[in-house]
């Protein structure tokens, strides 16, 4: 049971990490490989800021906060000097891990001295006086763990809601029209580079919040920690929308959510039923790889297919067929 | 008297300069339009008609030469600032909506070209989609009913409806129609022919409208421009337009590839005999 609470814990603050990946992948159909970068600085920033006494609340705020300026950065190197996003992403995460470093002053940084969200939580918890342990069926689960899982809980619910709403206003929806579809968007008056950034800043800003969670979750920050992070946000992301589907704007938002909690009870499951702690890479880039592969080539043959390019291609072969009338 | 609609001045453009491909597109195009003018230019493929929608939609910078819309100097605008002077429906229908959002999305965010205001305000409260549907109705296509269908399922001819609708919705100092009809059927094309017709009379806009059918050439517009290795070689206004006929079209079009094939011959000529 406490695996499972740990589980659902970690699903529900990394499913911050998927909601960002769905923005820049999904929503401005993008790869952003900032993605890493950000997660580790939101984890370094935050450990940084704790280690000096700032309250956990603050110093999470301020790790979103450096996240958005991740992303800024990217956006900008895209705008200003036409560098595709994918390599701008790179550029600024590369960079990032010198920024990190310096922030936590070394490769890693223990936060078990520290006051953590998790432990505000807890005294919360304590001070409301609550029951120390909650009996869920035959097993006890102690407060701290509870307490932990409630603020990821309240974390994502508030970020999923702030950016529904978001996305449904004049400005998130010119945001998803300039990812749709940037030669429209323009001619409808649109900034694309604008809505780009905007995007990745949105984006960044929740990786690093996830970052910064999962830091105080674990109990320590390390510079290696945001590596393969997009990857990981990719797969949760795919295996939701195989749960949910991408019918709506809702079901996709959802999707995030439980996709991330599906991949992190597999990756659980998969330990309880004893794969090797040393083979848990190659298991979950596999699992990436399928989680990823698989549905692609299930929609293909149901033959279900969004606007592909190949979609287009078979589209334009069917206008030239259509005879000139002059 | 207003300033013109549309005003180009000496309007030059070269793909690739200087390379074995360099490919002269515009070579100095003068057009003056006036408010309401409704212009059809005609021309064979690689005439340069692509390239002169494109610098004034601002897709393009040319290398040299005026673009004023409305007045104002627009040649350095980029594309987006432009949009909120000018309305412009694609040839490939699936360019000017998003596939991904729903029709009430797409109109949400057509009917806010060129404006900027109230940012975080939700974009489809409920005055706001009865307003859509009320405008949507206009096209008598029922697409009332199905505001929060994806535009993506929508089949092409709806989605040109919508387009025209959505380029028009905020009414632009200029309208550009890119071959809009040409990847369309027979029926629908008579449908988007008589929609975009319907709408320039009704809310009186000045239009530029390039296409490959000399029969709608023929039908619409007040003026027709005969566009020709980058530069306006035949201009037809006035009681000549009103009485032109399809086969008289034709017949300058013959003209103009005979006097290409005369100017080929030529040059063959030259390089056999110096090179």
């Amino acid at each position: 049971m406490n695996l499972l609470i740990g589980s659902l814990s970690m699903g529900f603050l990394l499913s911050l990490l998927t909601l960002g990946v769905f923005i820049t992948f999904r929503v401005m159909g993008r790869l952003d490989l900032t993605t890493d970068g950000s997660f580790g600085l939101g984890a370094a920033v935050a450990a940084a800021l704790l280690a000096s006494g700032v309250h956990p609340l603050l110093a999470t705020v301020a790790a979103a906060a450096a996240g958005w300026l991740a992303g800024a950065t990217t956006g900008l190197i895209y705008v200003v000097l036409g560098i595709d996003t994918l390599l701008a992403g790179i550029l600024v995460t590369t960079g990032l891990y010198t920024i990190q470093l310096r922030t936590m002053g070394g490769g890693n940084r223990s936060l078990s001295a520290t006051r953590t969200l998790p432990e505000v939580a807890e005294d919360a918890w304590r001070a409301l006086r609550l029951p120390e342990t909650v009996t869920l069926g035959e097993t006890s689960v102690a407060a701290s763990l509870f307490s932990a899982l409630l603020v990821c809980v309240l974390f994502v619910l508030f970020s999923i809601w702030v950016l529904a709403r978001f996305l449904r206003t004049d400005l998130g929806l010119a945001m998803r029209a300039a990812g749709g579809n940037p030669q429209a968007a323009r001619a409808l008056g649109l900034d694309t580079g604008v809505m780009t950034t905007l995007g990745l800043v949105l984006a960044n800003g929740l990786v690093a919040l996830a970052g910064a969670l999962f830091a105080q979750y674990q109990g320590f920050a390390d510079v290696s920690m945001g590596i393969g992070m997009i990857v990981t946000g990719l797969a949760c992301l795919v295996l939701g929308e195989g749960l949910l589907g991408k019918g709506t704007l809702r079901r996709q938002i959802v999707g995030t959510l439980t996709g991330t909690i599906a991949f992190r009870l597999l990756v659980a499951a998969a330990v309880r039923a004893g794969l090797p702690a040393d083979t848990l890479k190659l298991a979950t880039a596999l699992f990436v790889l399928a989680a990823l592969g698989v549905p692609a080539v299930l929609t293909r043959m149901r033959g279900r297919m969004d606007r592909t390019p190949a979609d287009l291609s078979r589209f334009r072969q069917r206008i030239d067929r259509i005879p000139a009338d002059r | 008297m207003s300033e013109p609609a549309l005003v180009l001045e000496d309007l030059h453009h070269t793909f690739f300069p200087g390379s074995p491909s360099e490919q002269r597109a515009l070579e100095g195009v003068d057009l003056v339009m006036e408010e309401r003018d409704f212009v059809m230019v005609v021309g064979s493929n690689g005439s340069g008609k692509s390239t002169l929608l494109n610098v004034i939609a601002g897709t393009l910078i040319p290398d040299h030469g005026r673009v004023r819309i409305g007045g104002r100097d627009v040649t350095r605008w980029p594309e987006w600032r432009r949009a909120g002077l000018v309305g412009r429906v694609f040839q490939n229908p699936v360019s000017g909506t998003i596939g991904r959002l729903t029709i009430a999305e797409n109109l949400a965010v057509a009917a806010k070209r060129g404006i900027r205001h109230g940012v975080l305000r939700n974009a489809l409260g409920r005055s706001r989609r009865r307003e859509l549907a009320d405008h949507v109705r206009e096209l008598g296509l029922g697409l009332e009913d199905r505001l929060d269908t994806p535009v993506g399922a929508l089949s092409v001819g709806q989605r040109q409806a919508l387009t025209l609708l959505m380029a028009t919705w905020v009414r632009p100092t200029l309208l550009l129609l890119d071959e809009h009809t040409s990847a369309l059927d027979p029926g629908s094309t008579e449908q988007i022919i008589r929609l975009t017709d319907r709408i320039i009379r009704s809310q009186g806009l000045t239009t530029l409208m390039v296409t490959h059918s000399i029969q709608q050439a023929v039908a619409l517009g007040d003026r027709v421009l005969i566009i020709h290795r980058g530069r306006v070689v035949e201009s037809i206004g006035g009681a000549r337009k009103r009485r032109l006929r399809v086969e008289e079209l034709l017949d300058s079009f013959d003209r103009l590839r005979s006097a290409d094939l005369v100017d080929q011959s030529a040059a063959e000529m030259v390089r056999r005999l110096y090179i």
